[in-house]
């Protein structure tokens, strides 16, 4: 497993634009929204959201183009006919990415703070929450590009996947106002406990049990999804 | 049957209904290098993976007296895809480095591998920058890390000079001296001609199983470029193996 995450760190680093991309554009974003909104307080509402949809949005994108890249040139084939156990290829790459995204949350947290945004709880909860949202873009990552067979469809997967949990998460309308329809399909996307989660620690000097439990889904989601995705590596084609 | 290194009863690969290998029946002895030639699209790749492990098939497919696909074979069988198989962003020796560590070969591999593939000179250049046929050498230095006892190696010689080609197959032959059972695919029959026993297909059939010599032998030809295309071509006739090769 570590082998593998020290592979997937030398790839980036023989790619010092993608870790750029990476790093700076969420932080870009976020200075971007500041100045849409003109109002310290504005930003200071919403930023919370978005500091918990840029880095799973973007985690998701690179995962899945790394793996069906993996895929594609043969080297997945390759590692399967080896004794390298599954899981261990899956959490080395949940490893190497999770650490870009540990990079890039402090980034994009510590610019947001400056930006305005008013974290009424501890900072460090903030980026476990951060985080662990980063970890799932990277496990629903590794599973969609088991259903992406081209770049194209992988790229096309994004929306599928991110845009209804961005539109649901309680961003553009609060959760308990919509529909009932809409409030389960909702809960079900883990997306909305991290937006939950990261409004709760802005507005709330102390966390508690609903905190503890959106933390739990966050996590729950990300390793079910790297679990699922190991279910869909094969070793053998039919 | 146990002794062959790799055997093959009724081999069939079926995808999506596409029947590619109509039931194969042979033996490859161990120790020895085979030449598998045909025709592009014949089902040398398919044959290759079957055996690898990494295409399921039908019949009875026996490699070093397992299954193939077996767990414990992961470390015997080294697999050498055609399409390259190697991290295009990442250094010749960072690409060899990370599967050695995969297939946990001794420290001095890495080095001994570059060198036997003669890429000393390219060890810290991207593997994306490389041409096509040092790229095959690098995919192929990762095949010959640890220690396989059988070789499967996909066209590993296309877009190579005759200086290099010659190098690997004198490489092949000393790998083959040290024990290690090959199959080697190749749409030149004149390379195949190297080795000691040559798999000819067509169409997802075996259409002979011989010495180079009785093959030559078997098409009247003197040359076995000739004698192939006389055998794809349906002239000679498609022989049963010799007797020597059968279980």
């Amino acid at each position: 497993m570590i082998a593998t995450t020290e592979r997937v760190l030398r790839q980036l680093r023989h790619d010092p634009r993608t870790v750029v991309l990476l790093v700076a554009v969420p932080t870009l974003l976020m200075v971007l929204l500041r100045f849409v909104f003109d109002s310290a307080a504005e930003f200071a509402r919403i930023a919370p959201a978005l500091l918990g949809i840029f880095p799973f949005l973007l985690m998701f994108l690179i995962t899945s183009i790394a793996t069906l890249r993996e895929r594609t040139s043969g080297t997945l084939e390759r590692l399967m006919t080896m004794p390298l156990p599954k899981l261990g290829l899956l959490t080395g790459y949940g490893t190497a990415f999770g650490l870009v995204a540990l990079v890039q949350v402090a980034v994009t947290s510590g610019v947001s703070l400056w930006l305005g945004l008013t974290v009424a709880g501890p900072i460090a909860w903030l980026l476990v929450v951060t985080l662990l949202d980063a970890l799932l873009g990277v496990g629903l990552g590794l599973l969609a590009s088991a259903f992406a067979k081209t770049e194209f469809q992988a790229i096309q997967l994004m929306p599928v996947v991110v845009l209804p949990q961005l539109l649901l998460c309680g961003l553009f309308q609060p959760r308990d106002e919509m529909a009932t329809v809409l409030q389960w399909i909702s809960n079900v996307m883990p997306v909305s406990y991290a937006v939950e989660a990261l409004q709760f620690v802005a507005a709330n000097p102390a966390v508690g049990a609903d905190f503890a439990r959106d933390l739990a889904v966050l996590a729950g989601f990300a390793a079910a999804s790297v679990l699922a995705a190991s279910a869909t590596l094969r070793r053998q084609t039919r | 049957m146990a002794n062959y290194a790799v055997s093959a009863r009724s081999l069939r690969v079926v995808r999506s209904r596409n029947e590619i290998l109509h039931g194969l029946d042979f033996g490859i002895e161990p120790g020895q290098a085979t030449g598998l030639v045909g025709p592009s699209g014949c089902g040398k790749t398919t044959l290759i993976r079957a055996i690898a492990g990494a295409q399921a098939a039908d019949g009875g497919l026996t490699v070093l007296g397992r299954p193939a696909g077996h767990p414990e074979l992961r470390r015997e069988v080294a697999y050498a895809a055609q399409s390259g198989a190697i991290y295009l962003d990442l250094t010749v020796e960072e690409n060899i480095r990370y599967f050695a560590a995969i297939l946990r070969a001794p420290r001095g591999d890495v080095d001994r591998v570059i060198t036997e593939v003669d890429l000393g000179t390219w060890r810290g250049a991207l593997a994306g920058r490389l041409s096509g046929g040092q790229r095959s050498r690098v995919s192929l230095a990762v095949a010959l890390l640890g220690t396989p006892r059988l070789l499967l190696l996909d066209e590993p010689t296309v877009g190579l000079d005759p200086v290099l080609r010659e190098d690997l197959w004198a490489m092949f032959g000393r790998l083959r001296d040290n024990g290690i059972t090959l199959l080697v695919s190749s749409h030149v029959m004149e390379e195949a001609a190297r080795c000691d026993k040559v798999l000819l297909m067509r169409d997802g059939s075996l259409l002979a199983h011989d010495t180079p010599a009785g093959l030559r032998e078997r098409t009247g030809a003197t040359d076995l470029d000739q004698g192939f295309l006389r055998q794809v071509a349906g002239g000679g006739p498609a022989a049963p193996e010799p007797a020597g090769s059968r279980a």
